[in-house]
């Protein structure tokens, strides 16, 4: 649909059986959301305790919560894909549905779904590691919470209001410029990737000030558990790969909007550099997705198998060396656009150099694991099932980082096997071995081990069902993007093979989900504040951590000071003593956040739709709020030593 | 926020002037920069070779503008000037894109 020929309610007006009832479903979710809150007198209370909230904790869970909901959306995705190429010649979903689905599943799933997991980490688990009462930034950490969230809120009503996206995830030019892919639908990408790309760059900015300037006493960097490490090495890797994506998808919303050429090569522009410009954001937002990962399975392969990190130093390098790596290896996303054999040599070799510092890791792991007494803890048996999965993706990786034989491999099922192994092998089951990991530390009950095996097996086996086939569906000649295929190439069998793995893995998450719901009631109460017999200082607080984390600030002398305390039968250090209790500086709860999120969400709707005066409103309430917050004369607010005193007595430490 | 109690207040440890007069000195010299150099491209004011390098030469100025003007450049905290290394690595990473980009997108002209 040209936008010249949207009525207003043409918008809403589609046809489709299946977005008529996304449609009610999120109207009757939207009422009974409404219901509820009024019901039970709760709008108070999600405006005090979580909408203005500047705690990091609190911002962790509500990006937790996300998170998993985006999971489902994006999973649903998938498993409406998978139904569609079960069979040959299947027409559930029609072929412009079918690119609005795969487009909206791979942007939900990264931008949406991982980046909001590996934010929820950082801020449950950063500042208690590194003995910090909140990050360097409380308020701009709340800005980059409400900046994702509303961008979230808009890429998923282009469903019903508009047109999803259906360039893509990669949202290449030419195809996604207005000639070829006029409506809104591509505009609803852009936006939302701008909106919320802001937000990431401001927590790239937080964490890093926060590692480098707000670690205790006596942390010295080489005495930081390696998940603050990973932290520092993937918020360099926003902090200078973000902008290339923002000015990239502005580039492509001028071609768009205003008329420009920066992409078509009629009129002397040129669409290869978008290409390039995506991927130097690109390739750097893979290993954004997977170090902090990384840095999880540290923390759990050495706290399980209780023994120190085998080659701390080594580990620190090798994330570093990762993250400087990944910033030259972008070129292999397109090594079939016919750059010079220099050019393809290069990246080619560049890409091969990254197994070196990620074999380190993986050989640390296993040395670490090696004569220590394992607990096979939720938290270990995903870090287990990771090895062989993301060794298995990395290899593959390599394959395709052989230029020439890209040549073959290059946006068929090879492909997707390949990236699907490394990111669901590595950050996916990096972040769920976190979330089980961490989850007593912020809710102060454990998952059930149970149903959280069932969701393991299930999700584990679903997955190699699901992708394995692929490998060879790409080696058969599949491409990627494909709605439907005929009979008769010998690709059915596989793919119905991998429909049922989706389908496997669909099972795993209601069983995860389910034992959310189950451990809220029936779940093991953390009384210790220590389930794991944990190594680093946030497992000294109570679980939940008081809000302002330490009541008096530990000194740190070495690595896993936590764990070395306790072998002494010194963990007492790390009580609060009365005396040594000060007033705590804390930042002041604020509505301005929430409201900033809302203003770009209206700049947002102004330029999806091109209503202008929308978006100048929009723009107008953003520079409100700057202002207003550049006036705020008392942000912060200090903590009486009496309610310390009195909260830390009622949590059982003075 | 500051992490300790008694830790110094962060404000006291940055150079403030009464009024800001460098930031809106160095803010208008932005803008005069931006509009001067869209000006310069959109109205076709030299040969294309020339507005390339013009525009380049603005944008280096840009640079140092925000640097200088915004970006605390000059300043020490505890005697360790933290920003060199954030901007030692930009520069790494600016280089290698715009030197590497040139390359990747000049396609085939290397060997034909």
């Amino acid at each position: 649909m040209p936008p010249s020929h949207l009525s207003h309610w043409g918008l809403l007006i589609t046809g489709d059986p299946l977005i008529y009832g996304a449609d009610a479903s999120i109207a009757l979710a939207s009422i009974a959301i409404v219901y509820v809150l009024t019901k039970y007198k709760k709008w108070k209370w999600l405006w005090d305790e979580w909408l203005t909230t500047v705690d990091h904790k609190k911002i962790g869970i509500m990006y937790l919560i996300a998170a998993i909901l985006m999971l489902f959306r994006a999973g649903t995705d998938a498993e409406l894909m998978r139904t569609q190429l079960a069979l040959p010649n299947l027409h559930f979903l029609g072929p412009e549905h079918y690119d609005q689905i795969f487009t909206t599943h791979g942007t939900v799933m990264l931008l949406f779904m991982a980046m909001p997991f590996i934010f929820a980490l950082m801020n449950i688990a950063v500042p208690l590691q590194i003995g910090a009462r909140d990050v360097a930034f409380p308020y701009l950490n709340a800005i980059s919470f409400w900046l994702f969230f509303f961008a979230a809120m808009l890429i998923n009503i282009s469903f019903v209001i508009g047109g999803s996206p259906d360039a893509g995830w990669t949202s290449y030019a030419p195809l996604a410029g207005s000639t070829f892919d006029p409506g809104p639908g591509e505009n609803f990408y852009l936006m939302s990737l701008e909106i919320t790309g802001i937000g990431s760059i401001g927590t790239g900015i937080n964490f890093l000030a926060t590692i480098l300037k707000m670690r205790a006493p006596g942390m010295s960097l080489m005495k930081m558990p390696l998940f603050s490490w990973s932290i520092v090495a993937t918020s360099i890797l926003i902090l200078y790969a973000f902008p290339a994506l923002t000015v990239v998808l502005a580039l492509l919303l001028i071609d768009r909007v205003a008329g420009a050429h920066f992409f078509t090569i009629t009129a002397g522009g040129n669409p290869m550099m978008y290409i390039n410009m995506f991927w130097i954001w690109g390739h750097p937002e893979v290993y954004i997705l997977i170090l902090p990962a990384f840095g999880v399975f540290s923390e759990i392969v050495s706290t399980f198998s209780r023994k120190t990190i085998f080659g701390y130093k080594s580990m620190v390098f090798s994330l570093l060396l990762i993250s400087l790596i990944s910033y030259f290896v972008w070129a292999h996303h397109f090594f079939t656009m016919g750059a010079d054999a220099s050019v393809n040599s290069f990246f080619a070799i560049a890409s091969m150099l990254v197994g070196i510092p990620t074999g380190v890791k993986i050989f640390n792991w296993l040395f670490t694991m090696f004569r220590g007494r394992i607990r096979m803890k939720m938290p270990m048996l995903w870090t287990i099932a990771f090895i062989p999965c993301f060794t298995m993706g990395g290899m593959t990786g390599v394959m395709l980082a052989a230029a020439p034989a890209d040549y073959q491999y290059h946006n068929s099922y090879f492909l997707i096997a390949h990236f699907h192994q490394v990111l669901i092998g590595g950050t996916l089951f990096g972040m769920l071995a976190a979330m089980y990991y961490w989850w007593p530390k912020v809710f102060g009950f454990l998952l059930d081990e149970r149903w959280a095996k069932w969701a393991f097996w299930m999700f584990n086996i679903g997955f190699y069902v699901c992708f394995e086939p692929q490998y060879v569906l790409g080696l058969m000649g599949m491409q990627r993007r494909m709605y439907t295929y005929p009979s008769g190439l010998g690709w059915t069998d596989l793919n119905f093979i991998s429909t049922i793995g989706a389908f496997i893995m669909g099972l795993g998450f209601i069983f995860l989900v389910w034992d959310i719901i189950y451990s809220i009631r029936h779940g093991e109460r953390d009384l210790t504040g220590d389930p794991w017999d944990g190594r680093t200082l946030e497992w000294s607080l109570p679980s939940p951590a008081p809000h302002y984390n330490f009541a008096v600030i530990p000194h740190v002398t070495q690595l896993d000071q936590w764990w070395e305390l306790k072998q002494q039968g010194r963990q007492d250090e790390l009580r609060p003593k009365a005396s040594d209790i000060r007033p705590i500086h804390m930042p002041k709860n604020s509505g301005k956040p929430f409201l900033f999120g809302l203003a770009f969400f209206v700049v947002g709707v102004g330029f999806v739709f091109e209503w202008y005066a929308v978006a100048v409103i929009g723009f107008l309430g953003v520079g409100a709020l700057l202002l207003a917050r550049s006036f705020e004369a008392h942000p912060d607010y200090h903590i009486p030593v009496d309610e310390v005193v009195h909260t830390e007595t009622a949590l059982g430490r003075l | 926020m500051s992490n300790d109690h008694d830790t110094p207040q962060i404000t006291k440890t940055f150079h403030q002037e009464k009024f800001p007069w460098q930031g809106i000195f160095g803010y208008i010299l932005s803008l005069v920069l931006t509009a001067f150099s869209l000006w310069f491209g959109l109205a076709h004011a030299a040969q294309y070779g020339v507005i390339l390098y013009v525009i380049m030469g603005l944008a280096i100025m840009q640079i140092f503008v925000q640097m200088f003007m915004f970006m605390h450049v000059t300043e020490t905290d505890e005697g360790f000037p933290w920003q060199s290394l954030g901007l030692v690595s930009g520069l790494v990473f600016v280089a290698a894109i715009v030197i590497m980009s040139i390359w990747i997108m000049t396609f085939g002209a290397g060997v034909s």
